[in-house]
């Protein structure tokens, strides 16, 4: 096990360092920041005076090398809008964002999982058929689209839900929190069914197939000839089967949900780092954008590894493999 | 094959007599697909009296396995038991409820599955299944339960049971997986078990094991066994009597022995024929011309009038299964009736 | 224009390619499902506006000098000032027509993303051709490419991109290609390497045939049905995409509004009850995707060799 873990986390490293040298080059190399950040009118002593400032004249791998130096030490730069640490912009965003992505991938269980247990037990019924059609939707519409027309009807139409904002926060840990009031609740539903929307088709479509495809399996039979209750049946032997690769690709979808939690926070006005990078790309705020794309990517490999871990929990029959 | 060590007295009327554990009568269960109705179990009749095995013998599609899980009511849609009676120890398990059935299910009557890899749930220990079974049916302590779990394992002759509780299916080899359903299937001293060709996907060393612990089991418990096989050198060394089934039917039906030493029936009569043997060495392997009828749309009066040799024209009209000699049923109009008087 | 043409292609072309099953047996097998052939009537309805646009639109809706802007924000069914048309769909901020604007925003929307899906298409095949023919070091490099970036999700890819790059129609298209040839490489090295092993791609070889021509003219055609399948499907995925984009502010300029910009330009007025300046246009973009998919669903049935009767 601890052989396949070094393995795994070598892996992991190699990744962070290949994605930092793409996401470096790529935002460093193309484009140029001095037409952005320094006034056309500044003179040219001005201009040099930047460019050394913000160590843009040096060769572009010794910029790299200073940059990953940096980047060690959790140093990746200031940004050249607001002038403070990237990382730390990030952050203090980044809690906002986690909270939305957990809710939604809560959310999308929660949902997910009973619809599509449903719609597996009983596949001829109307209901299923409404479920699956409704899963199609949920694959093919732009997150966007949904979130507008969320707020059109609960926010505009009905009045029921806020339409922007996190709501009333509770300090926890040095963070804000909107889950823990009334009003922050109110303020989450709407975003976090707005991005759980594709996952909830996600877990519904694999809840019914594994469902469809357990309840074929031999042992399900044997379960119910040993004189096992239907609910212990479902719940117990087709139920945990079907679980692992929910879990596993809900789990797998996390890192997405952050990703795509970019569309959902500008639409709601959540006040996340997904919409921090869509104002930095913008305004071609390097520092931010680099700081945002490592941390995503750094929280993907580890969201990799940690579901490959739990896999093994969950399935007994990975488990002695990798021992 | 002719020499069976099974040479007891007919078991028939004795079974008859007796209050019999299991008697089937003209079982009809369909399949309502949309190409049209399966008839996939056509009139099926017999009888299991207490601490007998019956053999019930066919080819693959003949009905057997779905006989079998009528009698567990374990048929799922599309599929249906439309006709006939299944007389548990006097109780007509067709009319029963679900949950009046469920009781009955691993606790009364047990049953085992054909192919071992595939009947343990992958992701749940051993111990998790067996204990579920036996507080499934009776309010018993998760130690107690636990204790019955590891005497059926000791039972079937599976060593340290108390460690092997604690594994997965996966680590277990298919004989031992096939032992370990068994074990589950004597939880509760059931008194039938239905077993569908348990020994088919074995090893033959394994098979033997098996079916000489089965054996053993049986004599001592009193369980009464159908025993459903295609093949017919295990029915031979194993039932007290045999049922041949062809399309959904039983089409001939009798004492083991007396069955597979002189056949009525021209279907039963081919199938021994086709078993290689050592005696018949050198000798061309007879063969059943032709293809089993589609279920789907059964041909007009016998379902083997199209290959049968000895076929005439009164094959045109269905034979009922009919008593041709003590305890000999057959569902012919022209049984080899000759050879038995020969023999 | 052209890519608008070439959307079309991928969905009527399949029958072509097929040879051993006539174009007829295949439409009618495509027409089982009343579904899809209503989806692809739309395809086509929506194709024909797209293209005569300019011909058939009330207005024309980049031209700022027709604009104006004591038309801002009607409802729909209103009269310009002018009294000279009937804003059927309301007008945006600017006073522009919002039928007018979705007519050329489909333009738009389609050539980006049937454009984009179309070049995506040809590096893809192109590439996961040559690493199923080649195998080897070949193959596992691009193949490791591949897994690497289906391990992102596309709107990270996406972002990336355009981080890189800055914000522009090409850009975009740059964006949508890098991230969709991935799909198609890895499904044409699937199929190519089932074909590359029967008889037919040995018969070649033996005649010493030119590598391109066993590759193009051998290989290529007989990995076509998964292509146009994923290829239908991927192009409502460009098109979803492209909207996310431009809704986002990263896409196309503000003057020649696609789908996605004419929703985010009415987002800021959906709130005052000014819906029809976003829902109208995210209505036709719906349709679309979803007619789209509808095809793609029912092409995937009727092209898949392991349901083929």
């Amino acid at each position: 096990m601890s052989v396949y873990l070094l393995r795994r986390l070598i892996q992991a490293a190699g990744v962070v360092l290949a994605m930092s040298i793409i996401v470096f080059v790529g935002v460093f190399a193309i484009g140029d920041p001095v037409e952005i950040l320094i006034s056309p009118d500044a003179d040219q002593m001005e201009r040099e005076r930047a460019i050394a400032a913000l160590g843009l004249d040096l060769p572009l791998w010794q910029q790299y090398l200073i940059f990953l130096g940096k980047a060690v030490q959790g140093d990746l730069g200031r940004s050249f809008v607001f002038n403070e640490p990237a990382l730390e912009l990030i952050l203090q965003r980044m809690p906002a964002t986690l909270e939305l992505a957990f809710a939604a991938t809560f959310g999308a269980i929660l949902i997910g999982l009973p619809l599509g247990l449903y719609a597996g037990l009983k596949p001829n019924s109307l209901a299923s058929k409404g479920i699956m059609a409704g899963s199609i939707l949920g694959f093919s519409l732009p997150t966007f689209w949904v979130g507008l027309m969320l707020i059109m009807v609960f926010a505009v139409q009905l009045g029921w839900l806020p339409s922007t904002g996190r709501g009333e926060t509770v300090e926890i840990l040095g963070t804000r929190w909107s889950f823990l009031t009334w009003d922050g609740l109110t303020h989450l539903a709407m975003p976090a069914l707005n991005l759980a929307l594709f996952k909830i088709s996600l877990v519904i479509r694999l809840t019914r197939a594994g469902v469809r495809e357990t309840m074929l399996m031999d042992y399900v039979k044997f379960a119910r000839a040993k004189g096992l209750s239907p609910f212990r049946v479902t719940f117990v032997h087709v139920f945990k089967n079907i679980l692992i690769p929910v879990v596993t690709v809900t789990g797998l979808e996390f890192g997405s949900t952050i990703a795509f939690s970019v569309v959902t926070e500008s639409i709601f006005a959540w006040p996340g780092m997904g919409k921090l990078i869509i104002d930095s790309i913008n305004v071609l705020d390097r520092p931010v954008i680099v700081a945002y794309l490592m941390i995503v990517v750094l929280m993907f490999i580890t969201i990799n590894l940690v579901v490959d871990l739990m896999y093994s929990v969950l399935d007994p029959r990975v488990r002695l493999d990798s021992k | 094959m002719a020499d069976t060590t099974n040479t007891s007295a007919p078991t028939l009327v004795a079974a008859q007599a007796a209050a019999p554990t299991l008697e089937v009568r003209n079982l009809q269960t369909h399949f309502f697909t949309r190409a049209g109705v399966v008839k996939a179990v056509n009139d099926v009749s017999f009888t299991i009296g207490r601490g007998k095995v019956l053999g019930l013998v066919g080819e693959s599609g003949s009905g057997k396995t779905v006989t079998g899980f009528s009698i567990m009511k374990l048929i799922d849609p599309p599929g249906r038991i439309v006709g006939g009676s299944i007389l548990f120890q006097g109780r007509d398990l067709a009319t029963l409820s679900e949950e009046e059935m469920r009781t009955l299910r691993g606790n009364r009557i047990a049953m085992i599955f054909q192919d071992p890899m595939m009947t343990l749930n992958p992701v749940l220990r051993i111990d998790t299944q067996m204990i579920e079974t036996v507080q499934a049916h009776e309010k018993v302590s998760d130690a107690d339960a636990r204790a019955r779990a590891r005497d059926a394992l000791g039972m079937v002759g599976i060593p340290s049971p108390d460690e092997r509780l604690k594994s997965y299916p996966h680590q277990f080899s298919g004989g031992m997986r096939q032992r370990v359903a068994i074990a589950i299937a004597l939880l509760h001293r059931p008194d039938l078990i239905v077993a569908d060709e348990p020994t088919t996907a074995l090893d033959v060393t394994i098979q033997g094991q098996i079916l000489a612990e089965v054996q053993k089991l049986c004599a001592t418990t009193g369980t009464a066994m159908l025993w459903i096989t295609h093949d017919l050198s295990v029915v031979a060394g194993l039932a007290d009597d045999i049922a041949v089934m062809y399309a959904g039917r039983v089409v001939e039906y009798g004492d083991v022995g007396e069955v597979l030493d002189a056949p009525l029936h021209p279907y039963t009569h081919g199938l021994i024929g086709s078993v290689p043997s050592r005696n018949k060495r050198g000798v061309p392997l007879r063969q059943i011309p032709g293809m089993t009828p589609s279920l789907l749309n059964l041909p007009e009066g016998c379902s083997f009038r199209a290959r049968c040799p000895r076929a005439a024209e009164d094959c045109i009209v269905m034979p009922t299964l009919h008593p041709w000699l003590p305890n000999r049923l057959a569902r012919c109009h022209h049984p080899h009736l000759e050879e038995v008087e020969s023999a | 224009m052209s890519a608008v043409v070439g959307q079309g292609a991928p969905i009527e072309d399949p029958a072509k390619v097929k040879v051993e099953t006539p174009f007829r047996r295949f439409c009618s097998e495509f027409a089982e499902s009343k579904l899809a052939l209503g989806g692809l009537i739309v395809i086509s309805i929506i194709i024909v506006v797209a293209i005569l646009a300019p011909f058939i639109s009330p207005q024309d809706p980049y031209d700022l000098a027709v604009l104006d802007i004591m038309d801002g924000r009607l409802e729909p069914g209103a009269q310009s000032g002018d009294g000279a048309i009937t804003y059927w769909l309301g007008t945006d901020d600017q006073g522009r027509d919002m039928l007018s604007g979705i007519m050329y925003g489909l333009r738009i929307s389609l050539t980006v993303g049937a454009g984009s899906a179309f070049i995506a298409c040809m590096v893809g095949a192109s590439l996961g051709l040559a690493a199923a023919y080649a195998g080897g070091k070949t193959d596992s490099i691009i193949m490791r490419i591949v897994d690497l970036q289906l391990s992102f999700p596309s709107i990270l890819v996406a972002l990336m991109i355009l981080a890189f790059l800055g914000k522009s129609v090409t850009n975009v298209v740059i964006a949508i290609v890098v991230v969709e040839w991935a799909y198609y490489a890895r499904t044409v090295r699937g199929t190519a390497l089932v074909e590359r092993r029967r008889e037919y791609i040995e018969a070649a070889e033996c005649l010493a045939l030119p590598r391109y021509r066993i590759l193009f003219r051998h290989l290529l055609p007989n990995c076509l049905p998964p292509l146009i399948v994923i290829g239908t499907m991927q192009v409502a995925r460009a098109i979803a995409l492209e909207a996310t984009l431009s809704f986002l502010g990263l896409g196309v300029p503000i003057t020649e509004p696609s789908l996605g910009l004419l929703i985010a330009n009415g987002y800021e007025y959906m709130l005052s009850g000014k819906y029809w300046i976003s829902f109208y246009p995210g209505i036709a973009l719906l349709v679309t995707i979803v007619a789209i998919n509808l095809v793609g669903d029912q092409l995937r049935d009727v092209l898949n060799p392991r349901l083929q009767k």
